[in-house]
Order: structure tokens, then C-alpha cells, then sequence
């Protein structure tokens, strides 16, 4: 699958362990270019590793990362990053703008600044701005911005590369639900367009714009790995919930790396890249797995 | 005679050498403490410039022993200053979970070499000029020192502001955008160990760390951004130790421990107003 024109992550036989402990053995994944991704595990189930991997910040035991066909490295560009949290000072003096133009940082060089005397405008930036729906924060101290809009804020700076891949972790921590949903929005809008891969620690539903579920962990017999689930839609959940319509991961349903593959899935990818951005269909987990064995039932919502 | 006729005064160059340097490390203060401030490396600064003594106490030693004579306290002091950020730096970025460990031990041992040395050094030597400062013996010497140092530290400031912004912001962020992070983490905190040494002529090394951060501290209210802070911090040390020399002056008191404490009172002052208003 190297140098594949359509695949924008993969892991081949990725192994990965913090001093003794196992985290990644022998994970394979990959991730179309235009899937909108949720990268599912509990707490230190290795999904943060799995996204430090991918944005070259570490490197595997063994194994192969590939992203758009390239090393970590060479695609750094490529990709834009939502933290989950920042260790900063909070009272950091700095605007919104200043904050969102970090996004354009290359290296020993920022693309956003008059050059040669004349006011150079950035094209990217306003796009970022009006796409994380925070251009009238602009102007405004960032450290007096609400917890949600500071996560959007975030969304901005990493849309300011303009990026082919947008990867944000646990972007609903200790959000209100009203901000979940204005963000979920900024994502919809962004759906197909970029390749948005988001972890969460939420294993139970996932937002309905998600095109495929990996669920990170240990299972019996293998330390640590990365499985694709099913999903079903989840009406019995209120609206809003999750930004809106949310998916049932279908834990007891694992799907092999390869089902996307032409021969055995290909309609489930073509009915799935034809849903309309932000028209929220989950086609490709639903038509894949229609006659899937019942889910657990539910117990509660999301974890706090 | 008052401290303003005493700069004026023929006879007392050291008077206006005193002021000079409180000019030229006022850039420092504003600049660096932004830096150190924003970067939460406060702490790290501390213990290298508490290390210092050991070397500055390791020099007199060498130096009256006759083992090496003429040795300058302040080149023992820039060894041992080097040496501890280089510790320092390794541990940050090495070994995460033993850092404060390391960064009090350098601390603690650094200060009871100092002390060691100077006991054993003989003749008189006085610690006190050394931990809490002596502006009026500042040298010429002292003063290009401090003055090559302010011209580095704006050149950096000036060529790497985003990326000294960005990796103090959000440091794995930066790194995301190819910003070498570690590298501008290492030459802050050699800066600061070089800085720390020129400085301590002026407040000490016990104090010099005060200084670094309340100017700063206190610009942070009021700036809208890094570059902001760095200009307002410069603007309120120097404020501060020219209200601090006179100070001293007219009422005979050590010069660093005024200056400190008029910047640690206005910090406080406008820390607490900050804290009413929020209320």
C-alpha cells in the first residue's frame, strides 16, 4: 500500500514500549484521505502515542509510519495538531491572532508577515479564522477566553497550514455541550475536504460524522493493538450529546485492516465518500455491518 | 550629597558605573525575565545562579592558594554557571521524572561548595558581595560584559521571537511546526547561566533570580504580547534600579536589596489591585 495516492496514515507491524511496557505490538492500520477517524482506547491506552508516532514526535521500535506516503518527518507539514491540553503560562500575554498564526511557523520562519515593506496577507489565516468560527476573537487576549473557545482557538492554529491531515485530541475534554456542538460543526464543514483523526477516551459512541472507528488496547493474547470496529447509528442518544447525531461502537465486531480494500468493501467506501460534508452518514459502517451481532447493552453515557 | 549630584561628581566614577550597569542589566531583566517568565524556568535559573557560589568560592581559593593566581572569581563563576545549565538542560530534556530533584541538588551543593571554599580560602574573603550584590565595585570590564550580553540577547529575541513565542506558548506544538525546540530551550538556558554571572555584580546571586521575574512578572499585566512584556519589563527594571540607587544612596542601605525590594513591592501592589478588580 506504500506511496498509495489515497491513503493518508499508515502503520505496518508498528511495535512501540515505554521502558517495559508494551504499548503498540505489531499494530497495522491505515486511514483513507478524506475519513473522518475516531481513534477510540481508555486512558493510557496508547492513543496519544499513536498520534506522537504520527506526527513524527516518536519513533517506533520497529515497524513502519507512513504518512501520505512519506516519514513523519518529511510530512510534518501536512499535518495540523489540536493538543489536548497545554502545559503554558496562564497568563501568557498574547492575542488570539498571534496565537493562530503559530500555525504558519515553518521551521526558523513564520508565512504570515509583510514582507519587503508591504503588508502581505495571509490568505490561510483568514480561511483558518472563519473556518474555527473565532474571526471576531481575533482581537482578544487569549487568556480571557472561555475553556471552549480556547479549544477552538486551537482548531484555527492548526488549520493555518492548511492541512491535509487535522489530528485533535480529546477535543471535547471539559467542554459544555453547546461548544461540543459549535465545534462538531467547525469539523462537519471540514469533513472530507481534510482527513480528520480525533482520540478519545469516549468508547462507547462516537460522533456521527465518523467514517471508521479504531479502538485502541489490549485484548487477550496481544499487549497492545488497534482494532477497526463497527459503529451503529445510536438514536436512542439525544441529539447534541456528541455535536450531534452520535454512532454505538460495536465493540464485539472487529473488522480486518483490509475491508476497505476494493474486492470485498468497495461500496461501503464509495457510499461512504459520497456522503455530503457535514451531512453526518455514517454509510460505511452501517452498510458493512447491517447484519452485525446486537451491541452490549448501554451503561451510561461518557465518561467524566 | 545627594545621588544625583554624586553622578556628576569627578571623583566618583563608580557612582556613574553604577548607574550604567543598572541601565544595561534593566535590558536583560525586561528581556530574558520575560523569557525565563513565560517559559516557567524560574526555578531552573535559580539553581544555576545559587551554583554559581561554588564556583566563585573555587577561584578565590585557587586564586590565594597561589595555585592559579589571579584568578577572577567571575571566571570560576561562568565555569561553574555553564556547568549546571548543561546538567540542567540534560535532565529537562533527558529525564523528566528526576528533574526538581537535580535542579535542588545543583542548588544546595553549589552554595555549600561556595561556602566550603571561601572558609578555607585564605585571608579575608566576604561572601555578602557576592550573595546580595555590590553595584558600586562594578568594573569597566563588568560593563562591556553586560553590555555584549544585552546585544546578544535582543539579536535572539529579535531573529527568533516566534519561535521563542511558540515553544514557550506550547512547546510540542512548535515542535509540530519544525521549530527546534530543544535547541532554543538549551540557549535560554545558557543565556540565563551567562546572565545570572554578569548580573550578580549588581543584586547577588541570591537575588538576581527576584529580578528576572518581578519586572517581567509585573509587565505581564499590562502587555498584550511577548515583545510587549519584554519592552515594559525593561522600561520598570530600570525605573526600579534608579529608585533603588538613589534609595540606597540617600539612606546608606545595600543597593541590590532596595532595588529588589521596590520591584517586589510594586509586583505585589499591582498583583493585589489585579486580584481586587477580579473579585
Amino acid at each position: 500500500m506504500d506511496n498509495h495516492p489515497t491513503i493518508a496514515v499508515e502503520f505496518s507491524k508498528v511495535n512501540y514500549s515505554y521502558s517495559n511496557l508494551q504499548v503498540l505490538s505489531e499494530s497495522s492500520f491505515h486511514v483513507h484521505k478524506g475519513e473522518f477517524v475516531a481513534l477510540i482506547g481508555s486512558n493510557g491506552s496508547g492513543k496519544t502515542t499513536i498520534l506522537r508516532l504520527i506526527m513524527g514526535l516518536a519513533k517506533p521500535d520497529s515497524g513502519k509510519v507512513l504518512l501520505f506516503g512519506k516519514s513523519p518527518e518529511k510530512a510534518r507539514g501536512l499535518v495540523g495538531y489540536v493538543p489536548q491540553y497545554m502545559n503554558y503560562d496562564p497568563a501568557f500575554p498574547i492575542s488570539v491572532e498571534e496565537v493562530v498564526k503559530m500555525g504558519r511557523l515553518e521551521g526558523l520562519s513564520r508565512n504570515c508577515d509583510s514582507r519587503r515593506g508591504q503588508t502581505f496577507s495571509c490568505p490561510e489565516l483568514e480561511t483558518a479564522l472563519e473556518l474555527a468560527d473565532v474571526a471576531d476573537l481575533r482581537a482578544r487576549p487569549y487568556k480571557a477566553l472561555s475553556g471552549g473557545q480556547r479549544r477552538r482557538v486551537m482548531v484555527a492554529r492548526a488549520l493555518a497550514s492548511a492541512p491535509e491531515l487535522l489530528i485533535l485530541d480529546e477535543p471535547t475534554a471539559n467542554m459544555d455541550s453547546e461548544s461540543e456542538q459549535r465545534l462538531f460543526n467547525v469539523l462537519g464543514n471540514l469533513k472530507r475536504s481534510t482527513t480528520i483523526l480525533i482520540a478519545t477516551h469516549d468508547t462507547a459512541f462516537v460522533s456521527s460524522l465518523t467514517d471508521v472507528v479504531l479502538c485502541v488496547g489490549q485484548r487477550e493474547g496481544r499487549p497492545g493493538g488497534v482494532l477497526r470496529h463497527a459503529a451503529k447509528p445510536a438514536d436512542h442518544i439525544p441529539v447534541g450529546l456528541y455535536g450531534g447525531s452520535a454512532l454505538q461502537v460495536l465493540h464485539d465486531t472487529d473488522l480486518p485492516d483490509d475491508c476497505c480494500a476494493p474486492a470485498t468493501a468497495g461500496r461501503a467506501v464509495r457510499a461512504g465518500l459520497a456522503s455530503r460534508a457535514g451531512q453526518a452518514k455514517p454509510a460505511q459502517q452501517v452498510r458493512l455491518f447491517e447484519n452485525s451481532k446486537p451491541a452490549e447493552p448501554l451503561t451510561g453515557r461518557k465518561d467524566p | 550629597m545627594s545621588f544625583f549630584e554624586a553622578l556628576f561628581d569627578p571623583s566618583m566614577p563608580f557612582v556613574r558605573n553604577a548607574l550604567l550597569a543598572g541601565i544595561l542589566s534593566s535590558i536583560l531583566f525586561g528581556v530574558l525575565g520575560s523569557v525565563v517568565t513565560v517559559k516557567r524556568i524560574a526555578g531552573l535559573a535559580g539553581a544555576i545562579s545559587h551554583a554559581v557560589l561554588g564556583g566563585i568560592g573555587l577561584a578565590l581559593y585557587l586564586a590565594a592558594k597561589g595555585i592559579l593566581p589571579g584568578l577572577p572569581p567571575i571566571v570560576g563563576a561562568l565555569v561553574f554557571a555553564i556547568i549546571a545549565a548543561a546538567i540542567i538542560g540534560l535532565v529537562s530534556l533527558k529525564a523528566k521524572q528526576r528533574e526538581d530533584t537535580v535542579i535542588n541538588a545543583l542548588w544546595a551543593i553549589g552554595m555549600s561548595m561556595g561556602i566550603l571554599f571561601i572558609a578555607k580560602t585564605p585571608g579575608y574573603a566576604d561572601p555578602m558581595s557576592y550573595l546580595f550584590g555590590n553595584i558600586l565595585l562594578v568594573s569597566r570590564g563588568d560593563l562591556f560584559l553586560l553590555a555584549v550580553l544585552d546585544a546578544i540577547v535582543i539579536l535572539l529575541a529579535w531573529r527568533g521571537y516566534f519561535q521563542l513565542e511558540a515553544s514557550a506558548f506550547d512547546e510540542e506544538f512548535a515542535r509540530t511546526r519544525g521549530v527546534p525546540t530543544d535547541a532554543v530551550f538549551l540557549i535560554i538556558l545558557g543565556i540565563t547561566a551567562v546572565a545570572v554571572v554578569v548580573l550578580q555584580t549588581f543584586v547577588g546571586i541570591v537575588m538576581v533570580i527576584a529580578m528576572l521575574t518581578l519586572p517581567a512578572g509585573t509587565a505581564g499585566y499590562f502587555a498584550k504580547n511577548l515583545g510587549g512584556m519584554m519592552l515594559i519589563g525593561s522600561f520598570l527594571s530600570l525605573v526600579f534600579s534608579i529608585l533603588g540607587l538613589a534609595v540606597s544612596w540617600a539612606l546608606d542601605l545595600p543597593s541590590g536589596a532596595v532595588v529588589v525590594l521596590v520591584a517586589g513591592a510594586v509586583f505585589l501592589s499591582v498583583s493585589a489591585l489585579r486580584m481586587r478588580r477580579k473579585a
